[in-house]
């Protein structure tokens, strides 16, 4: 559940962020999570909720876009899909490099 | 609140660690669950209307979740790198036997190094009073309900401990195969220990922890003969998941690769400081 940690983050965050831009209720956040982060969107998605009551984010819309892992074969020279770390290049069972699929960060709020 | 940086954290230290009240609870209402407002979903940037007599705004952020414990462990990792005191944040499900291997190891290591200990756990110091018999300086840090300690913890504990020049530093995290793979600490190396009970599938089920460790330590190596435990296999396992593992066979009871272990501690102590600050990452 380190879900909740990291809520607990994102909600500083979210609050300083407001008091720069002067928001005075934050209404939706925005938030990248890789296929291979280690977070679990749902878990997020419960703690986010609990961690913003009585904040200035308190029932704000949290929309998660999710990040397909992909990484690249320096011997085939393509981009290839990945669920997983472990996972070897389909087409030469040689080791990928990860491009793409770690983010976990905020990019955009909403508020007024 | 804290004294040093004004934080209004959670976890204690040993010194307050009765003092459970500190952590605040969140009560769970009835059914207040997140709501799905579809109309503002994908909104492009910059994109204004009026609500009432408020304007509605969208402000673009680009903030890394992990970027407030990166810099508390950067500090962390760079103070210790100044000081040439080489961390190692040992790391394994609950009852994998990282406090009885590091009693082992503080006996063999203490009359060559100074060594401290951060003992992390969600209740009791009872492993600091473990690591305390063995007469080095420990801190026991409490996480009450977290999950992992954080470089804000460890920084504090280090405050705490103020340890010596050229020491070696433990940090016991909480006994967890999940969540602490994702917290810098700021140490120079990570260890995962996994004892045979707990059988040789891990490194896949848990492959996060497995791909950030610099060592592997299969440990309770003298319960072989009493549970199905696959070496060759748990080691195949992490190195699909992490190419370059190395893997210590250990028994931290009765003393197996307890040798091995120690010089690979002198060893990478040696070269984390030709390397200087900041060699882990």
């Amino acid at each position: 559940m380190h879900e909740l940690s990291l809520c607990e983050d994102l909600v500083q965050v979210i609050e300083e962020q407001a008091r720069q831009e002067h928001l005075g209720r934050v209404c939706g956040v925005w938030l990248q999570v890789g296929a291979l982060a280690g977070v679990e969107a749902e878990a997020l998605r419960f703690c986010f909720d609990v961690v913003t009551r009585g904040t200035v984010a308190e029932a704000a819309h949290l929309e998660i876009e999710a990040i397909p892992g992909e990484a690249f074969c320096l011997l085939c020279e393509r981009s290839v899909s990945v669920r997983h770390f472990a996972e070897v290049c389909p087409g030469c069972g040689g080791a990928l490099n990860l491009l793409r699929g770690q983010e976990l960060r905020i990019t955009q709020m909403e508020g007024e | 609140m804290c004294g040093l940086c004004g934080c209004g954290g959670t976890a204690t230290t040993q010194q307050h660690s009765d003092d459970a009240s500190e952590s605040h609870e969140h009560a769970h209402g009835g059914g207040v669950w997140h709501e799905h407002h579809e109309g503002s979903v994908g909104l492009a940037p910059g994109h204004a209307h009026a609500s009432g007599l408020l304007v509605r705004r969208m402000i673009q952020i680009e903030h890394d979740l992990l970027a407030k414990n990166q810099r508390y462990a950067d500090t962390n990792r760079g103070d210790l790198g100044g000081r040439g005191i080489f961390a190692l944040n040992m790391m394994s499900s609950p009852g994998a036997g990282k406090t009885t291997l590091l009693v082992r190891t503080i006996e063999a290591l203490k009359a060559r190094f100074p060594v401290v200990v951060i003992e992390g756990d969600q209740q009791t110091d009872r492993d600091a009073e473990r690591i305390r018999l063995t007469g080095v300086p420990v801190r026991q840090i409490n996480t009450g309900k977290g999950c992992h300690l954080d470089a804000h913890m460890v920084g504090h504990a280090l405050s705490d401990l103020k340890p010596a020049d050229e020491s070696l530093l433990f940090i016991e995290n909480v006994g967890n195969l999940v969540c602490p793979a994702g917290f810098d600490l700021g140490e120079a190396r990570r260890v995962v220990v996994l004892s045979v009970t707990e059988g040789e599938d891990k490194p896949l089920k848990y492959p996060d922890m497995f791909r950030v460790a610099d060592l592997m330590i299969v440990n309770k190596v003298d319960l072989l003969p009493y549970v199905s435990f696959d070496v060759e296999a748990c080691v195949g396992f992490a190195r699909a998941v992490n190419k370059g593992l190395r893997t210590i066979i250990l028994s931290a009871t009765r003393g197996d690769g307890l040798d091995e272990w120690v010089s690979w501690i002198a060893q990478e102590c040696a070269q984390f400081r030709a390397q200087g600050v900041g060699a882990r990452v």
